[in-house]
């Protein structure tokens, strides 16, 4: 079984003015992620990365198609109790201190009361946060932030991660510090599915990618076979799918 | 249920590490506090006036406090983006809209006891009488009417986009029918049709907040309310609440977030 699965997915936004036309961000994308993969979602800004991921969190319903994460429509919150989210902005409640936030979630989780110290231990730990603990989120530096929004999404040790552009916005040591969690959790046999504009990280971490452009999907496939069919780096074959040939 | 508290203890934590609630705290305990402690001439009738002023005081700074609160609550998450992180984990829209209501209401609960419990030992001191039970009554019934405005301002957080015009339309709503509710009726007398037809409807389709104002109970020492008459209370609001917050979820529930 998948893990991910989408199928003939059509995302529409419907503006409250009227007259003003329906705008379409993702026209008919068909997508299957397999258990263990990890698989980069590309796409230059506006292709529609973020709004997929929407409709696999159960944010907006799809205008047509559907997905399923472990063959659960997404439409049912139980399809989430296995999956971990990092939003592209991430905010927190400023006013907790990271572990308050993750005791919150925690809870909404249901992790058995026992389990839950050693489960905000370890992501802290992992995450190296754990000299910070104490302090309100508010506090943060914006890496710290990120880690924190990391923090979150591994707390219910979930088998697939859904990751909007983790990132952006980092110094190369916050990138690295990503980089390695993915690893990570990678080599304990998590599914990791991610958008990302940094294509030289893409091509290290990912299994397989899936380009998108204007809302559709223009290549997918597995990363190495990918370079040695175009016989250049992700970078080139990026910029000729989306129409960018690169300069002679 | 576990998800729906632990949602409703982050609203409480909120509201007890917020600055703007305790300057409206301290404000009201000073009053009632000043208030309660003047002594003048013993005369009786003055000391229910003074009463009368602290327990107003109190309802009106346990609406302030209901209604900020809440009308703040599903704005502050879309604003801050943290209702995304949230609601992508197993959370009903349902659990999460019971979750705010329940942490505003117990937030105000808390409150209110608080200013029952201050302005109870300030008076009750000085008469040397502890009618614990009038007590009881009127800060139950209060905080029953503050569930229904409670579960009012969330539906009209969800309808309204803007947390300040809800707030005001909230404010003045509540405040409305506790003045003028139970005359509706009367008015409509005075009117022609259609207008009188739909002023009836008007006053038996708004809860009637006004029933659970029985300051009196404190201030005229009046004997206490029969329970079978609390019990109903409760219920009658009950209802109004559940109406509220259903009407809150049928919207809310396919309303897309971005
Ligand atoms: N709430 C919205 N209303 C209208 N259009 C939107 C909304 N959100 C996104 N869009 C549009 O949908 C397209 C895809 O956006 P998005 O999914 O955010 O792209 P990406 O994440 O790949 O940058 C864009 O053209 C964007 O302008
Ligand atoms: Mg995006």
């Amino acid at each position: 079984m998948e893990t991910l699965t989408i199928d003939n997915l059509r995302v529409e936004y419907r503006s409250r003015a009227v007259g003003e036309p329906v705008k379409t961000a993702v026209k008919g994308l068909n997508l299957r992620v397999a258990q263990g993969e990890v698989f980069g979602f590309l796409g230059p800004n506006g292709a529609g990365k973020t709004s997929t991921m929407n409709v696999l969190l159960g944010f907006v319903p799809p205008t047509s198609g559907t997905a399923r994460l472990f063959g659960v429509d997404v439409r049912e919150p139980i399809a989430r109790q296995r999956i971990g989210y990092l939003p592209e902005q991430t905010y927190y409640y400023k006013f907790l201190t990271a572990e308050e936030l993750l005791r919150f979630y925690a809870e909404i989780f249901q992790i058995p009361k026992a389990e839950r110290s050693q489960r905000i231990d370890a992501v802290l730990k992992l995450v190296e946060l754990d000299h910070a603990r104490t302090r309100q989120i508010k506090t943060y530096s914006k890496g710290m932030q990120q880690r924190a929004g990391l923090a979150q999404s591994l707390i219910n040790n979930p088998d697939l991660l859904i990751l909007d552009e983790p990132t952006s916005g980092l110094d190369p040591i916050g990138r690295m510090k990503v980089r390695e969690i993915i690893q990570r959790l990678k080599s304990e046999g998590k599914t990791v599915f991610f958008s990302s504009h940094e294509l030289g990280e893409v091509e290290t971490v990912c299994d397989r990618i899936a380009i998108l452009h204007q809302g559709e999907l223009k290549t997918e496939g597995r990363v190495s076979d990918l370079l040695r069919e175009h016989g250049t780096n992700l970078e080139q074959i990026f910029l000729k799918i989306i129409g960018h040939p690169p300069p002679p | 249920m576990n998800t729906i508290w632990a949602l409703a203890k982050i609203v409480v934590l909120e509201m007890v590490r917020r600055k703007d609630f305790y300057v409206l705290f301290i404000l009201t305990v000073l009053l009632t506090g000043t208030a309660g402690s003047v002594n003048l001439f013993n005369d009786n009738s003055i000391v229910r006036y003074l009463k009368e002023i602290c327990l107003l005081l109190i309802w009106a700074a346990s609406l302030v406090i209901a209604i900020t609160c809440t009308a703040r609550q599903i704005p502050a998450e879309r604003e801050q983006r943290t209702i995304f992180p949230l609601l992508a984990k197993p959370v009903t829209r349902a659990q999460f809209l019971l979750g705010k209501f329940l942490g505003c209401w117990v937030a105000t609960g808390m409150a209110l006891l608080v200013f029952y419990v201050f302005f109870g030992i300030v008076s009750a001191s000085r008469e040397q009488h502890w009618p614990v039970l009038n007590y009881l009554q009127a800060g139950l019934l209060h905080w029953l009417m503050l569930a229904i405005v409670i579960a009012l301002t969330l539906l009209g957080s969800i309808v309204f986009a803007a947390p300040s015009s809800n707030g005001t339309i909230c404010f003045v709503c509540t405040a409305g029918i506790l003045l003028l509710g139970r005359h509706l009726n009367k008015v409509a007398l005075g009117l022609t049709e259609p207008l009188q037809s739909l002023l009836y409807g008007v006053y038996f389709a708004i809860p009637h907040l006004e029933l659970f104002d029985v300051r009196d109970l404190i201030t005229h020492n009046w004997d206490l309310i029969p329970w079978g008459m609390m019990v109903l209370a409760t219920l009658y609001a009950a209802a109004y609440t559940a109406f509220f917050l259903t009407a809150a979820w049928l919207i809310f529930r396919r309303r897309p977030l971005n």
